[in-house]
């Protein structure tokens, strides 16, 4: 059988909201990097979103997206199934994740979070690193890549916001004993809710301990035409999309992303509203 | 003599334009020139004097980029010969139904018409635009005739004007020419910046499916750079053309810019002519203006956001610009049809900061007002603050339309293309870069510009990429690009 471009060959459901897709782009699976994105749109109505590579593999020529279904295009992308096709698909875009060997490396990830550090955790590791990972979820439920992320670390924390698995509380509080047990940490990667990004570079700024984050705002083009994804980097404006996603987060301004990324709270919600009405 | 003679019955204006209302047509989307019909274009053919060139006086196809022999084709439609005077027009031009549209033709082809002198011009944009209309509906889009295969193969990046010109030029020389576009559709401005009500984007899908019928493949969602480099597009096509535009958003870099309602015009017009954001909650992209919006700046870019601002609901749109009326660059068609919907226009005013809520929303602009002083190197009255003449602009919603700067990806992933200190990439007179092999062409060689000074940057690359491509491969030494450079 032969596979068109933007294909989908996989569909699978994750959690109850997260959706899995494998996707036919030879094109895109040759050039990508670990920390890359794509922008999707589904159908011709559709708003370009941008969602990390989950995984890549040029000898199948797909790539893989996870989305957490929060909105009426993450909604729709749940709805798709195997022989499907995109409407367009853009990619490999932003900077891939800086790799050298550092030493050790935590990595902390928290719910959809989890599937975009897979493979930033797998190349950090393939680079010579000593890898800690910390994956966090509300409930055992809710935890992915649990299996795939323990086997490329060297060790591997889990923690529930209900204790139904592994540490009972946030993965701030399995970093926090990282450190004041005196582990040697040389980088601390971190992607999840901006929230939790926060406080993870809240955390390590004291200890000075670089801390690079991935942020996520809002995107239109996601080439550098438009300025929508802006976000403040040290008092300077640059380009989530072409200077990122990947940044100090020591440096981030954490305030303006979040107001930033309420912009369409109202329109976002009517879209849905919409959407599930016509459903 | 025989031309004094017809000189005296001159009919001194053009026929009308028909027009939507301007009270109509701020509430839609639709185009505001309606089109005319065959009799008045007739009419108005009847209006040219048929000029003979001489190299003492220059005439209307003097003035035309891409070389239209505009006398010829306006003989054969005063003769009501529609498909002779089109075949004369897709001699020289890939895109008449948009140029005929979009064309600065007051600055150029009907800025040296003859008639003009002491009337009112030969219509020749609306000419164009006629015919290329009559042929897209009656003629479902003309005969496209094939050639033979010279088995050269051509890249091309950037589907715009430039790009789109040079794949048209050399299909129909025979070379399997490949557009790399970036975004989902192609067109470049044509179909992200300039707005539906000005260029349908019905219209810019016929042309480019002509140029497709012609046997030109387009690749879209196709980033050079991050896909193939220019340079692994070397290895598998014979030449390539860089036609990637001015893309770039300039900004104010005033105090609290990214307040939540500030955004490039790139951004607004992306959403809703790109993504129909017009038509939301059809189309999922959102857009939100409020009660009142304002715009910074004063050319095309500008209108387009203020004209586009009004349609999508906003009870005020302002112009604030800090020069005068007579500097707008913007053309005065849209200047005029701006005045026309309400547009508001705070001339000699400039920004100084955005003031923010306590949700991160702006929701004022402090200005100041403005005088001209002496001219600065452009030639142009230099603005000068007036000092304590600050004043506050309530608004909801900023559009930041003040130029914008050459696409740096492909330069960036091309180290050794030379780039000026604008970033535009350096060329010489017939479009070849310092890269053996590449041509480059249109705003990204410019800096921001028009469609037709792109398609003729287009159409002269083509030329040289021909020439190049069949029996005369050599390259300027490198010096050649060392003007300009940096
Ligand atoms: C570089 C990058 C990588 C991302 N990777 C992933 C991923 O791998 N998996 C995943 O689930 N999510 C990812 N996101 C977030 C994802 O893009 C949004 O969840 C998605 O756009 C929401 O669309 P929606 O229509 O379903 O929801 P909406 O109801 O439209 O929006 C819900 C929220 O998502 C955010 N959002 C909305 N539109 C956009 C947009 N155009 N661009 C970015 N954010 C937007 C806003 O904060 C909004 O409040 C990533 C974002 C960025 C910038
Ligand atoms: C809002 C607006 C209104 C305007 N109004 C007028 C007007 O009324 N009349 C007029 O004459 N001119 C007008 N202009 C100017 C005119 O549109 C431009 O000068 C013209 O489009 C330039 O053509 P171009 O082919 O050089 O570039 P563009 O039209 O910018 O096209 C460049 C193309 O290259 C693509 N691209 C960029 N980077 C890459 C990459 N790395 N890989 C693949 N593809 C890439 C882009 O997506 C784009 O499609 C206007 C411009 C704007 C923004
Ligand atoms: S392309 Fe532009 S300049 Fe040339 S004839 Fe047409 S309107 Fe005039
Ligand atoms: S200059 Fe004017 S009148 Fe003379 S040929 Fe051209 S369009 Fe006709
Ligand atoms: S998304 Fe448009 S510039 Fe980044």
């Amino acid at each position: 059988m032969c596979v068109k471009m933007y294909e989908i060959v996989k569909a699978e459901k994750l959690t109850p909201d997260v959706t899995r897709l494998e996707i036919a782009a030879p094109h895109i699976a040759r050039k990508a990097k670990a920390g890359q994105f794509v922008m999707l749109t589904v159908d011709e109505q559709g708003e370009r979103i941008p969602l990390t590579m989950a995984d890549f593999s040029a000898e199948k020529g797909t790539v893989t997206i996870a989305a957490l279904e929060i909105g009426k295009t993450t909604r729709k992308l749940g709805t798709l199934k195997a022989g499907d096709k995109l409407f367009s698909l853009v990619g490999p875009l932003g900077l891939s994740t800086h790799l050298e060997e550092f030493g050790t490396v935590v990595c902390v990830g928290g719910g959809i979070g989890l599937a975009l550090m897979y493979p930033v955790v797998r190349a950090l590791k393939q680079a010579g690193n000593r890898i800690v990972s910390i994956v966090g979820a509300k409930n055992k439920d809710l935890l992915m890549y649990e299996d795939e992320i323990a086997a490329v670390s060297d060790e591997i924390f889990v923690c529930t916001d209900d204790g139904s698995k592994g540490h009972h509380g946030f993965v701030s509080d399995v970093l926090q004993k990282l450190i004041d047990d005196k582990q040697k940490i040389d980088l601390v990667y971190a992607v999840g809710p901006i929230i939790m990004m926060k406080v993870m570079a809240n955390l390590t700024r004291p200890y000075n301990i670089h801390t690079v984050v991935s942020l996520n705002p809002i995107m239109v083009d996601g080439t550098g035409m438009c300025g929508s994804c802006r976000v403040i980097i040290d008092g300077e404006t640059k380009f989530g999309c072409v200077d990122g996603p990947e940044f100090d987060g020591h440096k981030v301004d954490f305030e303006n992303l979040t107001a930033r990324n309420k912009r369409y709270l109202a329109e976002e919600e009517t879209s849905l509203r919409v959407f599930q009405g016509a459903k | 003599m025989a031309e004094e003679k017809k000189k005296s019955r001159i009919v001194p204006k053009k026929y009308p334009m028909p027009e939507q209302d301007p009270k109509e047509r701020v509430r839609n989307f639709n185009e505001v020139p309606i089109g005319q019909d065959k009799e008045t274009a007739i009419l108005e053919a009847k209006r040219c004097l048929q000029c003979k060139p001489s190299p003492n006086r220059k005439i209307c196809k003097d003035g035309c980029p891409v070389e239209i022999d505009i006398p010829a084709f306006i003989k054969q439609l005063q003769e009501g010969d529609l498909e002779g005077a089109m075949s004369i027009i897709r001699e020289k031009q890939n895109l008449p139904a948009v140029c005929g549209r979009v064309c600065p033709y007051e600055n150029q082809c009907e800025g040296l018409c003859i008639i003009g002198k002491k009337n009112e011009p030969v219509g020749i944009g609306r000419l164009e635009r006629f015919l290329a209309d009559w042929e897209r509906n009656e003629q479902k889009h003309g005969r496209v005739e094939t050639h033979p295969s010279t088995g050269r193969k051509v890249a091309v990046v950037g589907g715009g004007p430039a790009g789109l010109t040079v794949a048209g030029d050399l299909a129909k020389l025979g070379h399997k020419v490949t557009v790399f576009e970036a975004l989902q559709y192609s067109g470049g401005v044509l179909v992200y910046g300039i707005p539906e009500f000005r260029l349908p984007k019905d219209i810019v899908k016929a042309e480019v499916d002509f140029i497709k019928r012609s046997g030109v493949e387009i690749k879209n969602d196709f980033v050079v750079g991050k896909l193939d480099t220019v340079d692994d597009l070397l290895k598998e096509y014979d030449v390539v053309f860089v036609g990637t535009g001015a893309g770039l958003p300039k900004w104010t870099n005033l105090e609290g810019e990214n307040l939540n309602g500030i955004m490039s015009a790139n951004e607004f017009l992306t959403r809703v002519n790109l993504m129909k954001a017009f038509r939301f909650p059809d189309y999922d992209t959102p857009i939100r203006v409020g009660k009142t919006v304002v715009t910074l700046g004063g050319g095309n870019v500008a209108m387009d956001c203020a004209r586009t601002a009004l349609r999508l609901g906003a009870e005020e749109s302002v112009i604030l610009y800090r020069r005068s009326d007579a500097e707008l660059p913007a053309r005065r068609e849209e200047v005029h049809h701006a005045h026309e919907e309400g547009v508001k226009f705070e001339l000699l005013a400039a920004p100084l900061k955005y003031i923010g809520d306590d949700c991160g929303n702006v929701k004022q602009i402090e200005a100041i007002r403005m005088k001209l002083g002496e001219p600065d190197d452009s030639g142009r009255r230099r603005p000068i603050k007036i000092e304590g003449s600050n004043f506050i602009v309530d608004c909801q919603t900023v559009l930041v339309a003040i130029g914008q700067s050459p696409n740096p990806l492909v330069p960036m992933t091309t180290p050794d293309l030379k780039t000026t200190k604008w970033g535009t990439i350096v060329v010489d007179a017939e479009g070849r870069t310092s890269k053996k092999g590449v041509f480059a062409g249109g705003d990204i060689s410019t800096g921001a510009a028009t469609v037709i000074l792109a398609m003729g940057d287009g159409k002269c690359a083509a030329k040289t990429m021909h020439k190049y491509l069949m029996d005369d491969p050599s390259w300027p030494a490198p010096e050649a690009f060392e003007k300009g450079a940096c």
